[in-house]
């Protein structure tokens, strides 16, 4: 199983201190995270994308590809790429670009995306948002599996004669996930193509993330890409670690009733008790993720929300040390343990995508 | 038959949630009397206002809240009745409102009361609730009941005194009840179009897939 981090990319001004990062040094900061992060020994960065302050990431192949050539293992991922506002076009061109820079070391989210402004930005409506997600992914799919592509579509102009470059490492496109909350339209596009599914449930109640994935797992079976717990499933998570619990809840208390995320709402025993947020020791981080899998089956991927809030980078890499040293080889163990025969632990690497091609 | 009374009045005892009580007895009455029995399930907006804010700035239902909203989506009529806070509902009501799940009152039998300290506000009943309820497609009996200060004391209204008018509009609410053969709001689960259609191509299964080995 894997196990990794992930961004929002926030610019949020330390309620301890009154400091806020700018632009610059919070695109530092994120470059420092994800290569702490690959020599800790986590599996994922993933970086999300957006296009209005107070984020930064608006580039994500740009970051990602500095990425590929400075870290060594670790998995360079995105949570999400937006399928609505993006081009399929440039997307089918910027992350077959990555994969060759990675050597295959990426795989890729797709998401609608939750600000309105951006579509009318970027020329859309959001009311066409999932006929956007269906029609451009279609089409991005056709972009990396057929080397000339004649397309008409209604959201795009068409293309005649197209062939998206580079080509995909070996002849196989990235491994892609779907990222939806509450849309089970989105589910069934995973399940359709037999991707991946995400489920970004760190500000929802579990009840809802299990219904989610549900459908997904069924679908999947019933598209017979595998039975229903072979589906590749991942979860959203955060948690603020701590040796001692106590601790960990007087530090993390400011940024959580602060932070525009989720501050000044409900406290943050409400929210630790509703959703997968969990502050305090490594053993309660462990406890309460190694229970997910009862909600959700066996999955394949945990990212954690860690940078977020206005922590400071030095703080955010202690959490990283702590997941990585303390959270993540127990809770691996534990999983693995538990693991049924014949789902797979990973989602699908580049390697195991180039050797399923091949037989 | 399941009758939800939701009441947004904020004092206790409150003379918000005593309408809403001799609403759900007279629609209970009147169901009666057709040969139908009823309960009642009362929501007090006051002791979920709480979980009500938070659900406005986190986006989900926590708390007591789901099981709220799970009852109105379930009910067979609703009776909801507010204070009259300047020439509107309460701010209390109208976000409970903003956060029910979308559908869930398309076709609800539905009885609006409200109370104020005079007769004088009585037509926000008709300016501003009934549209509110209208918009949420929800199907509101013509009579909707307004209890001011005086009328629970009899000297409101001498010729249509308020018992009066709550009886009339308990059976109104009963017969709509009664007439209404209420679709529930479609799960969001089983509603979505298979993945063909909404990619609006015939093909049922997609060839290769993406997933890896041998799923």
């Amino acid at each position: 199983m894997q196990f990794g981090v992930f961004s929002v990319s926030d610019v949020t001004t330390d309620p301890t201190t009154g400091e806020t990062p700018d632009d610059t040094e919070r695109v530092r900061s994120m470059i420092t995270i994800a290569q702490h992060a690959d020599e800790a020994g986590l599996d994922v960065f993933a970086t999300g994308e957006h296009h209005n302050p107070p984020f930064v990431a608006s580039s994500p192949t740009t970051l990602l590809g500095y990425l590929a050539a400075s870290t060594r293992n670790i998995i360079l991922s995105t949570s999400t790429t937006l399928i609505t506002t993006n081009d399929p076009v440039k997307i089918a061109e910027d992350y077959a670009m990555l994969q060759i820079l990675s050597n295959g070391r990426m795989d890729l989210m797709m998401g609608r995306g939750n600000t309105g402004p951006v579509y009318p930005w970027f020329g859309k409506d959001i009311r066409q948002g999932i006929p956007l997600a269906i029609e451009n992914y279609a089409l991005l799919r056709r972009l990396w599996d057929e080397d000339v592509v004649d397309w008409e579509g209604k959201l795009r102009t068409p293309l005649h004669g197209f062939t998206s470059v580079p080509r995909p490492l070996d002849g196989v496109p990235p491994f892609v996930w779907h990222g939806s909350i509450r849309s089970p339209e989105i589910a069934e596009q995973a399940a359709y193509y037999g991707d991946g599914f995400f489920h970004n449930n760190i500000f929802w109640p579990m009840s809802h993330t299990r219904q989610m994935v549900e459908f997904y797992r069924q679908r999947f079976e019933h598209y017979e890409h595998g039975r229903a717990d072979q589906a590749i499933v991942g979860l959203g998570g955060q948690a603020f670690i701590r040796k001692n619990s106590q601790d960990a809840w007087n530090e993390f208390r400011p940024y959580f009733d602060n932070a525009p995320v989720y501050g000044h709402g409900p406290s943050m025993e409400d929210f630790t008790a509703s959703t997968p947020l969990t502050v305090g020791s490594p053993q309660q981080v462990i406890d309460r993720y190694a229970s997910m899998r009862e909600d959700v089956g066996d999955y394949q991927r945990q990212l954690f929300l860690i940078d977020h809030a206005g922590l400071p980078l030095k703080t955010v890499l202690e959490q990283i040390d702590i997941l990585a040293e303390e959270v993540v080889p127990v809770l691996r163990k534990e999983m693995e343990a538990k693991r049924p025969e014949g789902v797979p632990a990973d989602p699908p690497s580049h390697a195991d995508r180039v050797a399923a091609l091949a037989s | 038959m399941k009758i939800v009374s939701v009441s947004a009045g904020l004092n206790q005892p409150s003379s918000t949630r005593l309408l809403a009580d001799r609403l759900s007895q007279a629609t209970v009455a009147a169901l009666e009397t057709e040969g139908t029995t009823a309960t009642v399930e009362t929501i007090e907006l006051r002791d979920l206002a709480h979980d009500i804010t938070n659900a406005l700035v986190t986006g989900f239902p926590a708390g007591q809240l789901p099981g709220a909203l799970g009852e109105i989506t379930n009910a067979n009529g609703i009776i909801a009745v507010t204070p009259i806070f300047t020439a509107s509902y309460s701010g209390l009501f109208k976000s409970f409102v903003d956060i029910l799940d979308r559908g869930s009152l398309t076709g609800m039998p539905v009885l609006l009361g409200a109370t104020g300290g005079t007769a004088r506000h009585s037509l926000a009943l008709d300016y501003a609730v009934r549209p509110l309820f209208t918009y949420l497609h929800a199907d509101v009996v013509t009579t909707a009941v307004f209890a001011a200060t005086d009328d629970w004391a009899g000297e409101g209204d001498s010729v249509n005194p308020l018992p009066q008018r709550i009886e009339r509009a308990g059976r109104e609410l009963a017969a709509k009840i009664l007439a209404a053969g209420r679709e529930r709001p479609a799960d969001p689960f089983t509603a979505v179009p298979d993945f063909a259609d909404l990619l609006g191509v015939s093909a049922a299964t997609p060839n290769g897939g993406n997933a890896a080995g041998s799923r």
